[in-house]
């Protein structure tokens, strides 16, 4: 196994999902920092690294680093959409085995819902001045119909179903009623009908972009958190328990002429960090995996390994992702952004969650959880993205 | 007055990389790049060869011809202009020689559609650029 270099030592998920304009994403980060600093019995000035995801803009790392008031000698502004925190990750990791730094600290903060943005549906304006926006704007591409392009083509190469690709959002909504977090998220972003759903539910919800229905699509919350990464040295002396980072993976993908929808950037990412952590997927317990939409989450689930290419609308049939079912890893426990907190860049979460399972402490916790996987999908599946592969091994 | 009525987003014809394409829909062509040094083809357009590093773009006419690769049907869009246009089918299509472009499919319901269908490129007309959306043969 893996050398037990850098760990995840400090953890905090924001517990508001709508802040209606009380905070900023820059207190909301400073919040989550100091919450996760405490979680591991660290304070402000251990910190000499800063991660940063840059959606504030192109000076977050100084401006961060300000507002804080720390000095890191490491800053790393990162910014790959929804997956730059398993990039940070990655790259936290690599800094504290070259030595540059002991303790780092990667944050988070959104204010999307309360900012009205319509993520999913806004669609892009005219022209820009990017070559891509320039070629495909005029096409009024939602979020969610770039989403669907791929479960459609999904479904013609495989016979994937809406039926098998619902599994994905029932399982995550099981795991949401079980986290009080998540279920008063819900009650604050007024979804109806708040309680567990089924196959039908799902499917019988209003259709947003064929072949996507509204369940199949996750939330616009506001929220962030922060996670805090240390030494081996440093992570022993910490109040919690070490979560180690085994194995990291970084790709990109985007459209090329003739190429395939129905895989993504993970079928790069993945048997990169697999192999550096000597795990293979049959051994993970727990799979946290960007949950924008159905599809994404049923795409990496084969793209990893979990099952073989086309194979997972059958695989995911009869409920196995529930952390209380064997036969496969329990998916996002903590009720995805599906039916817990998506406020833009979910991937800080998917890191939260996963230490929360190898230390003991999930809402939908799995006995003995030894092995988890963060997967981040940055960007749009449909076309283009990133992904970051993390495999954390519990202590 | 003028008609304030949301249109189309339409494309900044200055862009570099993709100005030519759009100054040849003013003909109703279908312009893309091909590289005279290893023949890839190159979409979107850009300035430099993807697949070498002598590259000599051409730029070469599509007959128009392709089928589905992929599609949704948009049914709801907060977009000033398409929410006015829902259902509206998005699609990405192979043309034959080997561009793959976003689009709408138009002339045909969301019904009708499928993957592998063979479409045609159509031209919307604009005053400055014509936009090349598709419909089944
Ligand atoms: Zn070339």
């Amino acid at each position: 196994m893996s050398d037990r270099d850098a760990a995840i030592v400090g953890i905090y998920e924001y517990p508001d999902r709508d802040v209606d304009g009380e905070v900023n994403p820059l207190q909301i980060k400073a919040a989550c920092a100091a919450k996760a600093l405490a979680d591991a019995g660290l304070s402000w000035s251990d910190v000499d690294a800063i991660y940063d995801a840059s959606e504030g803009g192109p000076m977050n790392g100084l401006t961060i680093s300000e507002y804080f008031g720390i000095s890191p000698t490491v800053i790393d502004t990162t910014g790959v959409g929804g997956s730059s925190y398993e990039f940070h990750a990655a790259h936290a990791r690599r800094a504290i085995r070259e030595g540059k730094c002991k303790v780092a600290l990667l944050t988070y903060g959104s204010t999307a819902h309360s900012n009205a943005f319509a993520i999913g549906v806004g669609g892009r304006g005219g022209g820009g001045t990017s070559p891509v926006d320039n070629m495909e704007s005029f096409a009024g591409q939602t979020l969610v119909s770039n989403y669907a392009m791929a479960a459609r083509r999904h479904m013609f190469e495989f016979g994937t179903t809406s039926e098998q690709l619902a599994e994905i959002s029932t399982a995550t909504r099981y795991h949401a009623m079980r986290s009080p977090d998540a279920v008063r998220a819900m009650e604050d972003l007024e979804f109806i009908d708040i309680r567990e759903t089924t196959i039908e539910d799902v499917v019988s919800s209003r259709m947003i972009a064929d072949p996507l229905h509204l369940l199949e699509c996750c939330m616009i919350s506001d929220g962030g958190g922060a996670v805090v990464i240390a030494s081996s040295e440093v992570a022993r002396d910490c109040a919690k328990p070490p979560v180690w980072i085994l194995g990291s993976g970084e790709a990109t993908q985007y459209p090329t002429n003739g190429g395939s929808l129905t895989s993504s950037a993970a079928v790069q990412s993945g048997p990169i960090a697999f192999g550096e952590a000597g795990v293979s997927p049959s051994e993970i317990d727990i799979a946290m995996i960007y949950d924008s939409f159905s599809i994404t989450v049923l795409t990496i689930l084969e793209d990893l390994g979990f099952c073989g290419k086309g194979e997972g609308g059958s695989w995911v049939e009869g409920g196995r992702l529930r952390y209380d079912e064997s036969g496969g890893p329990a998916l996002n426990t903590d009720g995805g952004g599906l039916s817990s907190n998506h406020p833009g860049m979910r991937g800080i979460f998917l890191l939260i969650e996963a230490a929360r399972q190898l230390r003991g402490e999930s809402t939908s916790q799995v006995d003995g959880a030894k092995l988890a996987i963060a997967h981040g999908n940055g960007g749009m599946l449909g076309s283009r993205h990133t992904a970051g592969s993390i495999v954390l091994g519990g202590d | 007055m003028a008609d304030r009525s949301p249109t189309r987003p339409l494309p900044n014809l200055s862009e570099l990389d993709t100005a030519e394409f759009w100054r040849g829909t003013q003909a109703n062509e279908f312009r893309y790049q091909q590289c005279a040094n290893c023949d890839t083809i190159v979409w979107h357009p850009r300035a430099h060869c993807t697949g070498c590093v002598n590259g000599d773009l051409e730029w070469r006419v599509s007959a128009g011809a392709g089928v589905v690769y992929t599609f949704s049907v948009v049914r709801q869009s907060y977009h000033p202009f398409f929410r006015s246009q829902v259902p509206y089918i998005v699609a990405l299509v192979d043309l034959d020689e080997g561009p793959r472009f976003l689009t709408n499919i138009t002339g045909t319901t969301p019904e009708e559609m499928d993957v592998g269908m063979r479409v045609q490129i159509v031209w919307e007309e604009h005053e400055e650029v014509h936009i090349p959306l598709a419909k089944p043969m």
